[in-house]
């Protein structure tokens, strides 16, 4: 049965050869030195104008990552990494930060554009005709190691809420930083993290002061654009009691031959009664059709409801990287605390996603609730790993966890690796999985409607993913489904 | 992270050492099967014992839980063997063929071998081991990666050798019993099991020994079903609660074939039984369940892989695991789905019953899937009793112990409907009923 030409274009797209975000963008760029010695470090410091505790805070993690060894009990399977075959600071050449969004290079600019990213904000202040009710997004821009631009600043400050480059952050809002800094992620956390903690370039901070609700969602959108470099941004984002923020993310990265290496760490704290959403949308370079190039994506992301009630939300949508390695979890700490995680992961051509989350419960009554979907294509490997644990301590935890994975042509994996402790009595916790691939029964169902088999099919699709979906903000949602429709021709029939 | 670097030797590792130098001439079997002992003794030199950083022992860490190496268990006397006059009796009345092992040994005289039925074959492991029986030494050396297998393989002693031709179906269940009598020590035994094509078996192993001993047991059974035949196996753990017991039951199941697998655990210290099943034909259909019944610091951890190769197969698991006191419950299962075997349709159920504040259950569900038309699905659930359905019951005018036996044994009712034999199905009920009239 000939494919409608509406499927075949999103086939296309999704496929990846295809990756539209591909493209280099020619500018000069300002690098350390390839390879990481305690040079490196000091350099890195050293551009950045960091205090001296921070200086030390870095010195201290490179030299425990030297005593530590890359993990390798994830399900995926990549050459070895030749940490000094890496640049670790790549910035665009351009004397002293920007004071504006026009003194930054136009070639970044068009950069940002062609992705879809809105950097110039008057013209979005001022912009055409606004559909009613379309909400602003602040956006920080990080290109390489540095963050080129931050929009909104202006409109943020008047709520007090701060949003900036990490970087800046330190040297305006030292104590802040000092006070969150590798609190929630210890330096030495794991082999990324700490080797993140010694190398961090850039990365979002952001703080939201009591009682205030983030006028807008916030954003940071990362773009690896040098060759060999690696890119290490680190976000930190402290909700103050009764506060509540929502965060996007976004990645991409140009295509070419070698493997780049993207260790990022983020760090969420949530005090009394505060919430905080967090959304992914990943598509950094998957590597060709045979597996060649591609992002290795080792990040860990952790999220802590230190304070009584409050509550952190994980909503992924992994479709790109040649290797995922990323677990976002949430330590429950306040009692009555809440954490969620949603996520969708795909992977195609030669990828291999080993994902899933964390849910420690230790406060009372805290609850927690995970929705995976895994989509395997191709001969891709995609694993759901996560680990749901309650203290002894923790009365009343009570969890719900759903993977479920969906299988497309008989060369792909999707692998399920749970872990459920449970230490208190009190506890009640629910896991389901499954495994399959497209009902013969519901598509015949769709079919006997009138809807032709592709049509079925991305209904099917859509349903699957429809839970994870409806947590992405607007804004992610359209982009995520445009990511996500892909035509399931040749699973059937 | 540090997993392959090599730890100073504990002092059960060092135990292990000293045993197997001492008792390597004198345990059973010719050059054969020495060499197959040392390669495997020396799998376990070069890993050690398994620890929580090794992933298959996350939860059951032997360095810690194995704090001494016991000494290899002498041949049973007259007195030991007089112990074992009643030994099986958790079954009552329940009409089997047993074969009693005392100690590890196979004690024939004991032993019902009457009026064996055309086409079975009962003989003592020692025997084969020493005859160099081809079969047997083609079955062992099959290499583990597993460390109590390896173990196992080291230090067998005795155990049983069946045979069931082809197209001979078992009225009689034939049931292994085990009883540790002499001072308390180490025993490995290890049995072998052949069900010919289109046979019928039901296979039950139980372990007992009086309270208060501290055996260290690390039993293993090679299962071998073939073509069209159907296996029922229960397995009874009911030692001493300071025991230490580690059984793997390595199991190849041929096409169109049923095998029914239970284990029943109220015993031991520290409890793992392990499954390593693999599906060599199609359209297969496999159960496992099991129930543990635990209190004080008991510690039972069930393991199971099934590994799916061939098309059709149908699993399904259904594990339970009620946890007084300050007990442990450990479930890790791993269901594998081969590239070429399609039209898979496994189904994976554990379920903890937490009864007290210091219960802990950890579960571990895995699913490892390389083809696309399958069905699996796996769920675990952890919690404590459903208090409206306590309170129901108890306004019924049943005192709180008599409800919450009731709920719990409704709960593990659902596992044990899993055994085909009536028989064995009301026996472990009225165990789990004996179980629960003496909790206080």
């Amino acid at each position: 049965m000939p494919a409608v030409q509406e499927t075949v274009e999103q086939v296309r797209r999704i496929d990846v050869d295809q990756y539209k975000y591909g493209f280099v963008t020619d500018v000069e760029s300002d690098k350390a030195p390839k390879g990481l010695s305690e040079d490196t470090v000091r350099f890195i410091s050293a551009k950045k104008e960091e205090p001296d505790w921070v200086l030390a805070w870095r010195l201290d993690a490179y030299k425990r990552w030297l005593t530590m060894r890359e993990p390798t009990w994830a399900r995926v399977d990549y050459p070895k990494i030749d940490y000094q075959d890496i640049y670790y600071y790549s910035a665009p050449k351009k004397g002293t930060g920007p004071k504006s969004l026009d003194e930054i290079d136009p070639a970044i600019l068009e950069t940002y554009k062609k992705l879809g990213i809105p950097l110039r904000e008057q013209e979005l202040l001022a912009g055409v005709v606004r559909p009613e009710g379309e909400r602003r997004v602040a956006v920080d821009a990080v290109f390489d190691s540095v963050s080129v631009a931050t929009t909104f600043q202006e409109e943020l400050k008047k709520a007090g809420v701060i949003f900036m480059p990490i970087s800046q952050a330190l040297k305006e809002h030292p104590d802040l930083v000092k006070q969150y800094l590798g609190t929630v992620v210890p330096v030495t956390d794991n082999f990324f993290a700490t080797l993140n903690s010694a190398v961090f370039t850039d990365g979002s901070f952001v703080y939201v002061p009591p009682g205030v609700r983030c006028p807008m969602e916030l954003s940071t959108y990362f773009r690896i654009n040098e060759k060999n470099t690696g890119q290490f941004e680190r976000t930190l984002i402290i909700a103050d009691k009764g506060s509540y923020v929502s965060y996007l993310e976004g990645c991409t990265a140009p295509m070419r031959d070698e493997n780049q290496l993207h260790a990022a760490v983020v760090e969420l704290v949530a005090l009394e009664d505060a919430e905080i959403k967090y959304s992914t949308v990943q598509n950094w370079y998957p590597g060709d059709a045979n597996g060649k190039g591609g992002i290795f994506n080792f990040v860990t992301k952790r999220g802590d409801c230190r304070g009584a009630r409050s509550k952190i939300s994980w909503t992924q949508v992994e479709t790109g990287s040649a290797i995922t390695w990323k677990y976002p979890s949430c330590i429950l700490r306040g009692d009555d605390s809440r954490g969620e995680f949603y996520s969708i992961a795909i992977s195609n051509g030669r990828q291999q996603v080993d994902s899933g989350t964390k849910m420690t419960h230790l406060g009372k009554n805290t609850t927690s609730r995970i929705i995976s979907k895994g989509v395997a294509a191709g001969r891709s490997n995609n694993t759901y790993r996560g680990l749901v644990t309650a203290h002894r301590k923790a009365s009343k935890a009570r969890n719900f966890t759903q993977c479920d994975s969906l299988l497309i042509g008989d060369k792909a994996g999707a692998h399920t690796v749970p872990y459920i402790e449970a230490k208190n009595s009190s506890t009640v916790f629910e896991h389901e999985a499954t495994t399959s691939k497209i009902s013969e029964e519901m598509l015949f169902y769709c079919q006997q409607r009138g809807l032709s088999q592709e049509e079925a099919v991305a209904l099917v699709v859509n349903g699957f993913v429809k839970d994870v979906l409806q947590q992405l903000p607007m804004e992610f949602a359209v982009e995520a489904q445009k990511l996500i429709s892909i035509s399931l021709e040749g699973s059937v029939g | 992270m540090n997993a392959e670097l090599r730890q100073v030797k504990t002092a059960a590792e060092q135990g292990l050492a000293d045993a197997f130098a001492a008792a390597r001439g004198s345990l059973p079997g010719a050059a054969a099967v020495a060499a197959l002992r040392e390669a495997a003794f020396g799998r376990f030199v070069a890993k050690g014992l398994p620890h929580r950083r090794v992933e298959e022992w996350k939860y059951t860490d032997l360095r810690a839980l194995m704090r001494e190496a016991k000494p290899i268990a002498a041949p049973p006397g007259v007195p030991e063997k007089a112990q074992a006059k009643d030994a099986g009796g958790m079954l009552g009345s329940l009409e089997a063929r047993r074969l009693i092992f005392v100690d590890g040994a196979f004690v024939a005289e004991m032993s019902d071998l009457t009026a064996l039925e055309p086409g079975l074959t009962i003989g003592s492991m020692a025997d084969a081991l020493a005859a160099g029986e081809p079969l047997v030494l083609e079955q062992l050396s099959r290499p583990a990666d597993d460390m109590a297998l390896a173990l196992n393989t080291a230090f067998m002693g005795d155990g049983a050798v069946i045979a069931v031709r082809e197209g001979v179906a078992l009225a009689r269940p034939i049931h292994l019993v085990f009883l540790h009598a002499g001072k308390p020590a180490a025993i490995y035994p290890r049995s072998m099991v052949d069900v010919g094509r289109a046979s019928r078996l039901a296979l039950i192993e139980s372990h007992e020994s009086a309270d208060g001993r501290d055996d260290q047991v690390n039993a293993a059974i090679d299962l071998v079903v073939a073509d069209d035949a159907h296996v029922d196996y229960v397995k009874i753990g009911a030692e001493s609660s300071k025991a230490l017991h580690i059984a793997s039951l390595t199991a190849l199941i041929g096409a169109n074939a049923r095998f029914n697998a239970f284990v029943f655990t109220t015993g031991g210290a520290v409890t793992r039984n392990q499954f390593f099943i693999r599906c060599g034909g199609d359209n297969s259909t496999i159960r496992l369940g099991g129930v543990s019944l635990l209190k004080g610091r008991q510690h039972a951890d069930t393991t199971v892989v099934l590994d799916h190769a061939t098309v059709g197969c149908q699993s399904r698991e259904v594990f339970k695991a009620v946890l007084d006191g300050a007990s442990r419950g450990v479930f890790q299962g791993r269901i594998i789905v081969q590239p070429k075997a399609q039209k898979t349709d496994a189904r994976m159920m554990s379920q903890a019953l937490l009864m007290s504040e210091d219960a802990e259950a950890d579960n571990k569900p895995e699913l490892e899937i390389y083809a696309d038309d399958v069905q699996c699905g796996h769920g675990a659930t952890a919690g404590a009793l459903d208090e409206n359905l306590k309170f129901y019951l108890m306004a019924r005018g049943l005192p709180e112990r008599d409800a919450e036996a009731l709920l719990i044994q409704a709960f593990i009712g659902e596992a044990v409907e899993g055994i085909e034999h009536a028989g064995l199905r009301d026996a472990l009920m009225d165990e789990a009923v004996r179980w629960l009239g003496a909790r206080v």
